[in-house]
């Protein structure tokens, strides 16, 4: 099961991401630290998604990105983000815009939160730089 | 009792107080902001490949309070010969959503034929060989029960038909194999809910935002697109399953109400896979 998520990881990062502009090296970088944060999760039953959010994130601001998710569902979202980025933080909002609860992972370049939504509907994930200079964000998410 | 001249510093005390009280609070909830404006929200990053949900996500909640009868939900042959591209792409999405439904069912003929129809599918809309080689993989992963890779090779197929659409500048198209899935897999979920009434089963079909999104991006496709009859109909029904699907967070729909639900979206599939769209 291990090396099937792996193959797919490796699959999904090979291929030309879904809708989206061709990424650039420091992008690759961020999904690929993204994918493998995401799939410590895998090793709990989550499933990976194959869509994902890039983007660039300047110092001392956000990326605020929409998900719409369904109440019996666990979630973990997980951010990687590369060199100069030296802290990055994840925190999910409900659709009022309220701070949701979420269990946290931070590893410098890599952080993820996790939760289970009691209502269904739009989520927001506010991706933050918090130390380091402007670098490329990924953004995945995977369920159960 | 203070005079004059000490009321203005314990006013000015006070609000020093209130302010490293907001300040501690921010700390212990990680210097995030409690709240979120309206307007920031509305300015939030929305895109085809995060924002909508796949059927997968979907199903997987609904087994949550008990497995629904999956084989019950599975559906007769799909068409494969529409001339028209946006109703190949509308059926195109469906049958990744009934792909997903015969994964759940753990029903590998089921997962082999729906492969080949959605090759079939792919095809007709011109896409690259690298869609077409999935089909191979959802054979072999279908002969394994590879029950769990088989669904991500659907996500994965279902990626690789809109990156395709994508570098064919089909881009309008996308959005379509998208709202496919989630015409299909609502009916699904309302049909297995309504069969099984269960509260919590329920709650996963209040969906408003994701159907705004929808016809927001419906509205941004080209006037061609856009004028096709069935696009029409798809599009000017939508308003109305946005307000079906509008319960109050975290209250479950009743049966009544997902009856309505499952109707509205029966009716669109019914139109969808029409032979000949009017």
């Amino acid at each position: 099961m291990k090396i099937s998520m792996s193959i797919f990881a490796a699959i999904g990062l090979a291929i030309t991401p879904a809708v989206a502009a061709p990424e650039s090296d420091t992008e690759v970088a961020a999904r690929k630290a993204a994918l493998d944060l995401a799939g410590a999760f895998s090793n709990e039953g989550f499933k990976m998604r194959d869509g994902h959010w890039s983007g660039t994130i300047k110092p001392k601001e956000h990326a605020l990105i929409a998900v719409n998710l369904y109440a019996g569902n666990q979630y973990w979202f997980s951010v990687g983000a590369t060199e100069p980025a030296k802290k990055i933080s994840v925190n999910v909002y409900d659709e009022t815009g309220k701070l949701v609860q979420t269990e946290g992972y931070n590893e410098g370049e890599k952080a993820a939160a996790g939760f289970s939504p009691t209502s269904s509907g739009q989520y927001y994930v506010l991706v933050d730089l918090v130390e380091g200079n402007e670098s490329s964000v990924c953004l995945v998410y995977s369920y159960k | 009792m203070p005079d004059a001249r000490t009321l203005p510093v314990m006013r000015r005390v006070r609000q020093y107080v209130a302010l490293a009280f907001l300040l501690g609070c921010c700390a212990v909830i990680g210097a995030e902001p409690a709240r979120l404006p309206a307007e920031q929200l509305a300015k939030a990053i929305r895109n085809d490949s995060i924002t909508i949900p796949t059927p997968g996500e979907l199903f997987a909640a609904l087994e949550k309070p008990g497995k629904p009868n999956w084989v019950g939900q599975m559906r007769g042959p799909v068409a494969t010969t529409y001339k028209n591209r946006a109703q190949i792409a509308l059926n195109l999405g469906s049958l990744i959503a009934d792909g997903f439904i015969a994964v759940e069912a753990k029903d590998s003929q089921q997962v082999k034929n729906i492969g080949t129809d959605i090759i079939k599918l792919a095809k007709a809309l011109g896409v690259s060989e690298n869609v077409l080689s999935r089909g191979n993989s959802i054979n072999e992963f279908a002969e394994n029960d590879e029950w769990d890779a088989l669904q991500e090779e659907l996500e994965a197929t279902q990626n690789e038909v809109k990156s395709s659409m994508q570098s064919h500048r089909d881009q309008d198209l996308i959005i379509l194999v998208s709202v496919g899935g989630w015409i299909r897999g609502t009916q699904v979920v309302s049909a297995a809910v309504m069969q099984n009434y269960d509260e919590r089963a329920a709650k996963v079909l209040r969906q408003p935002a994701l159907v705004n999104f929808i016809q927001s991006q419906l509205n941004e496709v080209s006037p061609d697109v856009r004028d096709e009859p069935l696009i029409k109909e798809v599009s000017g029904q939508l308003p109305g399953i946005a307000k079906l699907v509008a319960f109050p967070g975290g209250k479950a729909p009743t049966a009544d109400e997902v009856r309505k639900v499952n109707e509205a979206v029966g009716k669109m599939m019914s139109q969808i896979q029409a032979k000949e769209s009017k």
